[in-house]
């Protein structure tokens, strides 16, 4: 999933400091699953901002509405009509979400409460982890389900530095190193010639990136007299 | 007698090691290499080691040259693209260098400027192989040079590496070093033969002259620092004792050098040593070590 965090709170009590109507839109796929952006974080976001206005005898109103999807625009479109008596929207989706509705709602600023931070899951101890950088050239099927790419600091992918130490990464020593968790991975699965075989030169992508689904071509309708 | 000269000739060979300062003073430096360049075969310089921002490699391997040296140029993988690290590449051939140590590099978050972009576009093998290209006379993309160089690429391997998994990363990714055209090593620092010994033996049969690091120890305390922070370096408790209790910590350090010099005569092609700061006492090493 994307993951993201909430944004500190002064800086998006600052953001929205000159409006009086704002709308606050929450997202219902991964940062609600990250406890970032749901509809708790809406209700709890929501009340600190009134409370912390009310205190400075600036009121606002702040309207509340949680969508599926902020990245779609079918989605978005159930909110423009309601968006026109607010003076700012204020997105709890990820980078995708903040420009999904900005997309459609054109006439109002559309402010980010997070900060978007990488694709990630959860691991036991509560923590998010990012594990795959999308870097459109995936190589997981010769690093044992491990990606080097979005998980060692220097996105090596012929094997590690010389950096790590008692298995830690040289950069940070919370993080393992994700070469040695490969290599015992391959080791399990009987495959460390991977690691030898392994030779590729690094995709950088040309951004912005774009993807076209191909359609299946609708039948041709056979001509009439053929 | 050129570096390449005195691999290919089979004798013992030492190299030497200077790090440029940061700013552009040169003198002291240059003083060292001059001290030194009658006893070392060749002398690498440091590529903004510890990704501390200072005067660059190209610059003073070109200085070197000018003063009768042959320079190791290294070159880390940190802070240019292919395009940068190409070009320099050629511009660092035509300055009268000879030979590249191709490295990864360390990160930027180690060194003074923490937010720097990395770059890692390329890693220590695949630079090996533009290495091998840009002699062959072609770039990395496949189009061909108007004069190409002829490099003498080299490669660094850690014997220390403190786990087997570790380890055993470290022989395959040597492996694929020579693979891309590393045709000499220089390892990390040192401090147990033993340990050194098991790992050239399981390292023999590729072929490829290695030349072990000798770090020069200053003090007891930057033995336990490196301990504690340096990958792959390891000083035994006895010659921290050693350091700890000495009164000449000079001749001591040397001591200690030039045992490991003396230790490796039988086990590796040659030394690389590394004396950070102690440049002017690589002669005294290499003098007790009877070299």
């Amino acid at each position: 999933m994307v993951v993201a965090e909430i944004k500190p709170f002064e800086e998006i009590k600052n953001s929205i400091r000159e409006f009086k109507k704002v709308l606050l839109v929450g997202c219902g796929t991964c940062v609600t699953v990250c406890l970032s952006g749901g509809r708790k974080q809406v209700e709890l976001l929501a009340s600190a901002l009134k409370m912390s206005r009310n205190l400075e005898g600036d009121e606002v109103i702040i309207g509340e509405k949680v969508l599926p999807r902020q990245c779609d625009p079918k989605f978005v479109d159930m909110i423009k009509d309601e968006a026109g008596q607010y003076e700012a929207v204020l997105s709890m989706g990820c980078g995708a979400g903040v420009q999904g509705i900005a997309d459609i709602i054109t006439d109002i600023p559309v402010l980010p409460a997070l900060n978007t931070t990488f694709i990630g899951m959860a691991d036991e101890k509560g923590r998010y982890l990012e594990v795959c950088a999308a870097c459109g050239n995936c190589i997981l099927a010769e690093t044992g389900g491990i990606c080097p790419v979005a998980r060692c600091a220097k996105g090596l992918i012929h094997g590690p530095c010389g950096g790590s130490q008692r298995g830690l990464c040289e950069v940070s020593k919370d993080n393992p190193c994700v070469w040695q968790m490969i290599y015992e991975r391959l080791v399990k699965l009987n495959k460390v010639d991977f690691l030898k075989k392994m030779s590729r030169q690094r995709k950088i992508p040309v951004r912005p990136r774009r993807l076209v689904r191909e359609e299946p071509k609708p039948k041709k309708e056979p001509t009439k007299g053929a | 007698m050129g570096f390449r000269e005195a691999l290919d000739s089979g004798r013992f060979v030492v190299t030497a090691e200077v790090g440029p300062v940061k700013g552009t003073e040169t003198k002291e430096l240059l003083e060292d290499a001059e001290l030194i360049k009658e006893k070392v075969d060749a002398i690498n310089v440091t590529d903004l080691q510890s990704s501390v921002m200072r005067l660059g490699s190209m610059a003073v391997c070109h200085l070197l040259v000018d003063h009768g040296v042959d320079p190791v140029f290294q070159m880390t993988c940190r802070d240019r693209n292919r395009l940068a690290l190409q070009s320099d590449l050629l511009s660092a051939w035509v300055l009268g260098v000879r030979n590249v140590l191709a490295l990864t590099g360390d990160h930027p978050t180690l060194g003074d400027h923490p937010d720097a972009k990395p770059v890692f576009d390329l890693d220590s093998v695949s630079l090996l192989k533009v290495i091998g290209r840009l002699n062959e006379g072609f770039d990395m993309a496949g189009n061909e040079l108007k004069g190409s160089p002829d490099f003498l690429p080299g490669a660094v391997v850690n014997p220390g590496a403190d786990n087997e998994a570790a380890l055993e990363m470290q022989i395959i990714k040597m492996e694929k070093k020579i693979e891309a055209g590393a045709k000499f090593f220089q390892t990390q620092g040192i401090f147990d033969l033993d340990l050194f010994e098991r790992f050239m033996k399981r390292v023999e049969g590729f072929r490829v002259p290695v030349l072990g690091g000798i770090i020069l120890l200053k003090s007891a305390g930057m033995a336990r620092f490196m301990n504690k922070n340096v990958a792959g370096v390891f000083v035994p408790e006895p010659l921290i004792k050693e350091m700890e209790a000495t009164k000449d910590k000079v001749r001591t350090s040397v001591g200690i050098a030039a045992h490991l010099v003396k230790g490796m005569k039988d086990l590796c092609r040659g030394v690389h040593i590394m004396a950070i700061g102690w440049e002017k006492r690589v002669p005294m090493v290499l003098e007790e070590a009877g070299l």
